[in-house]
C-alpha cells in the first residue's frame, strides 16, 4: 500500500514517466520478453524436442511404442525402483543427521561452532563426486580400511564391499546433501526465541521434550522445505553414482546416459528423461508450494 | 541453553563431532593426503610425493584447468545478465506474471542435469544451431544450469531492497535507466558478486550435463578428475581433484572480498 502511493508520488512529480509504480504496464512486460525469448530458445525448446524425440521411434512416424519398450524392460524398472527408494532412503537419513547436527551447532553452542558452519557453506560449493572418490579412499577395495583389517587380521580381504552397491551410494548421498538440510535449520534456529527454551527447562521439561514439543514444531518448515529439496537433488544425482563405477546400481540419470551416450539409443534415453523430468519437477513444484505456505 | 550439565554437554560434543568428523572433514582431508601420496593401503598413507601435482598442473590436466576456468567465468557472466535482468524485470511486474518468470526461471533446477545435456545434445547436433563438438555447447549448458541459482539470489535480493532509494531519484526526475544504473545496480552489487560466485563454483564442478557433450577438445576438469579415476589413477584423481577445490576456493574468497567492499560502501 504505502509503496502504491508512494510510487503514485513519484510519478506525478515525474510528469509523463510512471516509473515506480507496480503497476504492469505494457513496457514493463516487454522488458520480461528478452529473458524469456533466451531461455526459451536455450531450455525450453530444447526439451520439447525431447519429449517429441521420446514419441518418434528410429523406425519413423510417431508412436508411444518407444513407451511401451522401455516401460517393459526390466533395466528400466529395477532403475526407477533403485533411484526411488536411494532418494527417499537419502533424505530421511538427511532430514535426522541433519536436525541433530544443527541442533547441537545452535542449542549446545560450543567455541568453533561459526567454524563448523562457515565449513558446511564451503562444502556446498564443492562438487558432490568428490565424496564419491573420498569413499574410494576410505572404503575401497584396496582402501584404509581394509588394509588396515587385513593388517590386524591377517586376511586376504578385507570386509568393505559396500561402495559398488546401493549402500556406498546412500552413504555418500547422506554424506553431500546433508548441510543442504542444516542451512535452512541453522537459519530457522537462529529466529527462535531461546527465552522459550529456558521457560520450558525451568518448568522442568527434559531436553528431549523440549526438541519434541518447542524445537520440532519451529522447526517443522524448514524441515520440510529443505527434505524436499534434497529429495528432487537425490532424484537427479548423477555424478555421486558416475564416480562409484558400480555397475549394479543404475538409477534414472545413469540409465540417460547410458542409453544416449553409451548406447547412441536416443529415442530410449529421450523416454527416460521424460519419466525422470515428470518425477523431478512434480516433486519440485510440491517443495515450491510448500515452502512458499511456510514463507522459508 | 538445551543441556546444563557438564557431563551432558561434553556428552553431546562428542557425539556431535563423532558424526561430524568421519562424515563431512575426513572425505575433504583424505582427497587432500592421498594427492600427495604413492601408496595407501594402511591406516596410513606412504611415500610422500608431489608428483601428482606435476601430473596435475601439466598437460591434459593443466589444459582442463584452463577449459574450466574459461568455461565457468563465460557461464557465469551469461548466467549473471540473462538472470538478473530476468529478475529485474519481474520485480516490475505484478505478482502472477513474477510467479510465472519465478517458476519458468527456477525449471532449470528442477530439471536432472542429466536431462538437461541430452536436451541440449538434441537440439543444437543438428543445422541452424550446429554447436555440437565445440566449447560453446559445454559453455551452453552451463548457462542453463546455473542461471536459476542467479535469478535466485539476485531476486532475493531485489526483495529486500528499500524502494526509497529508487522513489527518491525518480521524484527527483531521474530517468529509469539512471535509476538502474546508478541506484538499483550499485545496491545490488552485494548480491551480483554473490550470484557470481556461486554460479563459478557451481560450473567449475558440474560434470553431469558436461558429460552428455563434451567435445574432445573441450574437457573441463571434473571430467578429467573421472577420466583419470576411471583408468584407475586414484592419486592424480585426487590432485587435480584438489586444483579444483583450491581454484574454486580462491575465486570464492576474491568475490567475498569484492562483496564486503561493496557493502561497506
Amino acid at each position: 500500500m504505502a509503496s502504491a502511493v508512494a510510487g503514485d508520488v513519484s510519478a506525478g512529480a515525474s510528469g509523463s514517466r510512471p516509473v515506480l509504480n507496480r503497476r504492469t504496464g505494457p513496457s514493463n512486460l516487454v522488458w520480461a520478453l528478452p529473458p524469456v525469448a533466451v531461455l526459451a530458445l536455450v531450455f525450453l525448446y530444447p526439451l520439447a524436442l525431447v519429449v517429441q524425440q521420446s514419441v518418434s521411434p528410429d523406425e519413423g512416424g510417431t508412436s508411444l511404442a518407444p513407451y511401451g519398450d522401455v516401460f517393459a524392460s526390466a533395466s528400466f524398472r529395477s532403475a526407477l525402483t533403485t533411484t526411488v527408494w536411494l532418494a527417499v532412503g537419502s533424505t530421511v537419513g538427511c532430514l535426522v543427521l541433519g536436525f541433530v547436527l544443527a541442533l547441537v551447532i545452535a542449542f549446545v553452542p560450543f567455541p568453533g561452532g561459526r567454524a563448523v558452519a562457515r565449513f558446511i557453506d564451503v562444502f556446498l560449493s564443492f562438487p558432490s563426486f568428490l565424496i564419491t572418490l573420498a569413499l574410494l579412499f576410505i572404503y575401497g577395495t584396496v582402501g584404509m580400511a581394509n588394509g588396515v583389517w587385513t593388517d590386524v587380521t591377517g586376511a586376504a580381504d578385507g570386509p568393505f564391499h559396500f561402495l559398488t552397491t546401493p549402500w556406498g551410494v546412500l552413504l555418500a548421498e547422506i554424506t553431500y546433501f546433508t548441510p543442504f538440510v542444516m542451512r535452512p535449520l541453522l537459519a530457522a534456529f537462529s529466529q527462535l526465541d531461546t527465552a522459550q527454551l529456558e521457560v520450558a527447562s525451568s518448568l522442568g521439561a527434559k531436553p528431549a521434550r523440549i526438541v519434541r514439543q518447542v524445537i520440532l514444531p519451529e522447526a517443522l518448515p524448514a524441515l520440510a522445505a529443505g527434505g524436499s529439496l534434497v529429495l528432487v537433488m537425490c532424484l537427479n544425482e548423477f555424478g555421486i553414482v558416475l564416480f562409484t563405477g558400480a555397475k549394479g546400481v543404475t538409477t534414472l540419470p545413469m540409465l540417460v546416459y547410458g542409453k544416449a551416450i553409451l548406447e547412441s539409443d536416443y529415442p530410449a534415453a529421450c523416454v527416460v528423461a521424460v519419466v525422470n523430468i515428470a518425477i523431478s519437477v512434480g516433486l519440485y513444484s510440491l517443495y515450491r508450494m510448500v515452502s512458499r505456505r511456510v514463507g522459508a | 541453553m538445551l543441556v546444563h550439565s557438564r557431563t551432558g554437554k561434553w556428552a553431546t560434543w562428542a557425539v556431535f563431532f563423532l558424526l561430524f568428523v568421519p562424515l563431512f572433514a575426513v572425505p575433504l582431508l583424505v582427497i587432500v593426503a592421498a594427492s600427495f601420496t604413492t601408496n595407501w593401503s594402511g591406516a596410513f598413507p606412504s611415500g610422500p610425493t608431489s608428483e601428482h601435482y606435476k601430473a596435475a598442473t601439466s598437460g591434459d590436466s593443466l589444459q582442463a584447468l584452463t577449459t574450466s576456468l574459461i568455461t565457468a567465468v563465460s557461464a557465469s557472466l551469461l548466467a549473471l545478465t540473462v538472470g538478473s535482468w530476468a529478475a529485474l524485470a519481474a520485480a516490475s511486474l505484478r505478482r502472477r506474471g513474477r510467479r510465472f518468470l519465478d517458476g519458468l526461471f527456477m525449471l532449470p533446477v528442477a530439471v536432472p542435469s542429466v536431462v538437461v545435456g541430452l536436451a541440449v545434445l538434441v537440439a543444437f547436433s543438428k543445422p541452424p544451431m550446429l554447436l555440437n563438438g565445440t566449447r560453446w555447447i559445454v559453455i551452453l549448458a552451463h548457462t542453463i544450469l546455473v542461471t536459476a541459482f542467479a535469478y535466485q539470489s539476485v531476486s532475493a535480493a531485489i526483495v529486500r531492497l528499500d524502494p526509497m532509494y529508487e522513489q527518491a531519484a525518480a521524484s527527483l526526475g531521474a530517468r529509469p535507466s539512471y535509476v538502474l544504473w546508478r541506484i538499483r545496480l550499485p545496491l545490488l552489487l552485494p548480491a551480483l558478486t554473490a550470484a557470481a560466485g556461486l554460479c563459478f563454483a557451481l560450473s567449475m564442478g558440474e560434470l553431469s550435463a558436461t558429460m552428455m557433450l563434451y567435445p574432445p577438445d573441450w574437457t573441463p576438469l571434473p571430467v578429467q578428475i573421472f577420466a583419470a579415476t576411471d583408468r584407475g589413477s586414484l592419486f592424480t584423481g585426487a590432485a587435480v581433484a584438489v586444483v579444483l577445490m583450491g581454484t574454486t576456493l580462491l575465486v570464492l574468497l576474491g568475490v567475498a572480498r569484492i562483496r564486503t567492499r561493496a557493502s561497506y560502501r
